[in-house]
């Protein structure tokens, strides 16, 4: 059997490796010849090389069972690597930079001046509706008036070959400690690849985070003290808490260990005492974070978070509020957003989004609801979604129901054909739809990741990549074609 | 170091040690089993007394036998004193603290828990059992050998010493207890069995070839007794178990409040006579030192794992 590139059909997509008729696109030339001379019993040894690393790196995602309990599975993983053009990804890279730029700009006005909304861009009815406001935020402004220190994009291709920008995760984006867990797999896997292909590197992540995170300290000083903030062990990223904490050196600390002092300080228990903690990485959410300022239910928070963060004694990333730009909605306006603030053109494009709370958008995402997907405002993971094309008479007339009764809640953009990249399937390939995850540092310089992390939907024609329904995830490698 | 931290990693360490404590007797077990004629074998109800979970087995097997012993012991996942609930442990701790752990140390106790899980069956046959315990043994002692290669010997490691060697101190305790209940003491020579018996206590604690090494070839109770409590260089004797549990806690910041309880049983262990101690004398004994070493455990944990208020921090420490 083995790999056979010329019997490698991806009708109707790009694909990410493989041009016309079989040939590999130049960045993905010598991977996909490598690739060919594979015997059979290789390809199995690959494999099983890299179930073991991951088994034995512990690399798992948690998932629920119906009887409450969390099981940790192993990181469904696929060993061909999704590559991209060194060319390319720098044009990528200077996109996000630029968008995640406007992002923050966005918010410290929002919560600042409001500038935006004063000049008539920004419609001001959209900010009492949102649900991911925090009055409680107003008038702050963080250092390097930075609110979002971490933000993960996601990035898709449609059939023509063009990147856009599905949505920005501002409040706790996380898939980044699976990249770098990808990378390491790879190499005990493909050693030789390594050395023949110059791969840029992807482990200067937690270096970055760490530089960044120590950048916002509000206590002068070499060695702030930096904790990472984990809701748990159940939550579904706890691997990656621990692991950022791990590989910065800082503190993996549950809420229970932290303290807010009448000083207004934080302080963690430790054993030699109450030490103060200056910068928070928090993975909690806005609304877990202070049980005095938001949802007093909340057990994972420290009660008095807030009041640290307000009087400036402590840092918090992301900043509090910073969510307000996770909306689908005010993600439609991210291209008029870089115009407004930077006077510059968008470098990576958004996907078309029609916003139903304009009237003319509305009737025609009402009369073509058959073609496009509707999402609403602030949902994530696909909940309360609507894929027009594959969806019943029923479904969509009970989407046009709620549309009509709630437009602000809903936006709508064409069906994407998203691309494909070779996917090991028994001792063969096929193509397998992925999107990309890249990750954005924002601090007094914005920095980004070296690709991304690579979500593969491993089930055939599926377009869900996300793990916990049979997604997969692919080493991203960004390789110079030209250096020869 | 967190408290809550310093709490989970003193547990790992003591659950990896217990997991090796509870596969060794086990083995050592069925070697003196095979070893003892019909009628005089201690059969395996001493087992389930040494790891105090009698009113737990009672409760779940209806009879004491070979089979159920070696299952409550070694597999039995619902059984709180079975080596696999130990490594089950153990790794759910290490899984709260990745962060301060080295990334090895992690692998290789994934790799040890699930390989215990994996072969439960095997453990379970009289043919497998002997692989199953050593490789349970090996893979404990290959992650106390990690610790002390890969790990700096500062606090984290300080509270995992600590645990390690309460627990062996513990270990060495409730060995001696049960099986000396059923050793008379004979002055002078030896019963047959008698010899083996002591041979085996030796070996449940890893002690035989040490014990030859400092006490002479000769086996008997005494020597036994005086080498397992007293001794101040075997790593499995009480005392120098209390000896190292002291020196990690001077490391520590506040010591000064755990100290006392520690000097209390280094004292009690090092001034005894165990010569003069009848059985009865012995078994009152243990138990006092067994009620010492819990109380060392409870300062532990009073003082730095769930203290209410805490002083604040001198600034010259750090983690």
């Amino acid at each position: 059997m083995a790999i056979r590139w010329s019997q490698y059909t991806h009708k109707g997509f790009h694909d990410e490796l493989i041009g016309p008729r079989g040939r590999p696109w130049p960045a993905a030339d010598h991977v996909a010849k490598y690739l060919r001379s594979l015997k059979d019993n290789e390809i199995d040894e690959r494999r099983t090389a890299a179930d073991l690393a991951i088994r034995a790196m512990g690399v798992t995602f948690t998932v629920y069972n119906q009887d409450g309990g969390a099981i940790d599975r192993a990181w469904p993983f696929d060993i061909i690597p999704r590559i991209i053009e060194k060319k390319e990804w720098t044009r990528i890279e200077e996109g996000l930079k630029q968008r995640v730029q406007a992002l923050n700009l966005f918010i410290d006005d929002i919560y600042n001046e409001q500038r935006i909304i004063r000049d008539g861009i920004f419609p001001a009815e959209l900010l009492e509706t949102s649900t991911n406001y925090r009055p409680q935020c107003r008038h702050i402004s963080p250092r390097f008036k930075v609110w979002a220190h971490i933000c993960g994009s996601d990035l898709v291709r449609d059939k023509d070959g063009t990147m856009y920008v599905l949505e920005d995760n501002l409040r706790v984006p996380s898939g980044v400690s699976y990249m770098m867990e990808n990378r390491l797999v790879m190499k005990r896997v493909f050693p030789e690849l390594f050395e023949q292909v110059s791969i840029e590197p992807v482990d200067s992540y937690p270096s970055q985070l760490y530089d960044m995170l120590a950048s916002l300290s509000p206590r002068p000083g070499d060695s702030p003290e930096i904790v990472v903030l984990t809701p748990g062990i159940y939550n579904s990223a706890y691997f990656e808490h621990a692991y950022l904490a791990q590989q910065m050196g800082a503190e993996l600390v549950q809420g229970s260990d932290l303290v807010v002092g009448d000083d207004d300080k934080v302080y963690m228990r430790a054993v030699e005492g109450l030490r103060q903690v200056d910068v928070i990485y928090r993975r909690i959410d806005d609304l877990f974070l202070d049980p005095e300022a938001f949802n007093p239910e909340s057990t994972l928070g420290v009660p008095g978070l807030m009041r640290a963060w307000k009087a400036g004694h402590v840092a918090l990333a992301n900043a509090p509020g910073a969510g307000m730009a996770d909306d689908k909605v005010v993600y439609a306006f991210v291209p008029k957003m870089i115009r407004y603030y930077l006077d510059a053109d968008p470098i990576i494009d958004n996907v078309p989004t029609y916003l139903c709370m304009n009237p003319k958008e509305r009737s025609y995402v009402l009369a073509n609801l058959d073609k496009l997907v509707v999402k609403p405002a602030n949902e994530s993971g696909g909940y309360g979604m609507l894929v027009g094309p594959h969806a019943t008479v029923q479904e969509r007339e009970k989407m046009g129901r709620l549309i009509r009764r709630n437009p602000r809640n809903y936006v709508a953009q064409p069906t994407l054909s998203l691309s494909t990249t070779p996917t090991l399937v028994g001792h063969g390939v096929e193509p397998r739809h992925v999107d990309l995850r890249p990750f954005i540092l924002s601090g007094k310089t914005i920095q980004t990741t070296t690709g991304g992390l690579t979500r593969v939907a491993l089930k055939k024609g599926s377009l869900v990549v996300n793990s916990s329904q049979g997604g997969g995830s692919k080493d991203t490698w960004i390789v110079d074609a030209e250096e020869k | 170091m967190l408290s809550r931290v310093a709490n989970s990693v003193y547990w790992i360490a003591r659950y990896l040690e217990r997991a090796e404590n509870t596969a060794r007797i086990v083995n050592v077990n069925t070697n003196l089993v095979l070893d003892t004629p019909k009628g005089m074998s201690p059969g395996w109800e001493p087992l389930v007394m040494i790891t105090g979970g009698h009113a737990l087995f009672a409760e779940h097997y209806p009879e004491l036998n070979e089979r159920n012993v070696i299952r409550f012991l070694l597999t039995d996942a619902t059984s709180t004193v079975s080596v696999l609930y130990a490594l089950a442990q153990a790794r759910e701790n290490a899984r709260t603290v990745r962060d301060v752990l080295p990334r090895e140390v992690w692998e290789e106790l994934n790799n040890l828990y699930q390989y215990a899980r994996d072969n439960v069956q095997l453990g379970l046959s009289k043919r497998g059992r002997y692989e199953y315990v050593m490789k349970v043994i090996r893979g404990v002692q290959q992650l106390t050998g990690m610790l002390g290669g890969t790990m700096s010997n500062n606090m984290p490691y300080d509270f995992m010493v600590l645990g390690r060697n309460l627990e062996r101190a513990d270990m060495t305790l409730r060995i001696l207890d049960v099986r000396s209940a059923s050793l008379l003491p004979h002055a002078g020579g030896l019963r047959p069995f008698e010899n083996i018996q002591w041979m085996s206590v030796l070996k449940s604690l890893s002690a035989y070839q040490m014990y030859i090494q400092h006490m002479g070839v000769r086996v008997h109770r005494q020597a036994v007794l005086q080498f397992l409590l007293q001794d101040r260089h075997f790593p499995r004797a009480v005392h120098r178990c209390v000896l190292r549990v002291e020196t990690a806690l001077r490391e520590l910041p506040r010591h000064q409040q755990v100290l006392p309880c520690v000097e209390k049983i280094k004292a009690s262990i090092a001034k005894v006579d165990v010569a003069n101690l009848d059985p009865q004398g012995l078994h009152a004994f243990i138990d006092v030192q067994e009620a010492m070493l819990a109380e060392v455990g409870k300062a532990i944990g009073d003082v730095y794992f769930y203290a209410e208020s805490l002083p604040l921090a001198s600034e010259e420490v750090t983690a």
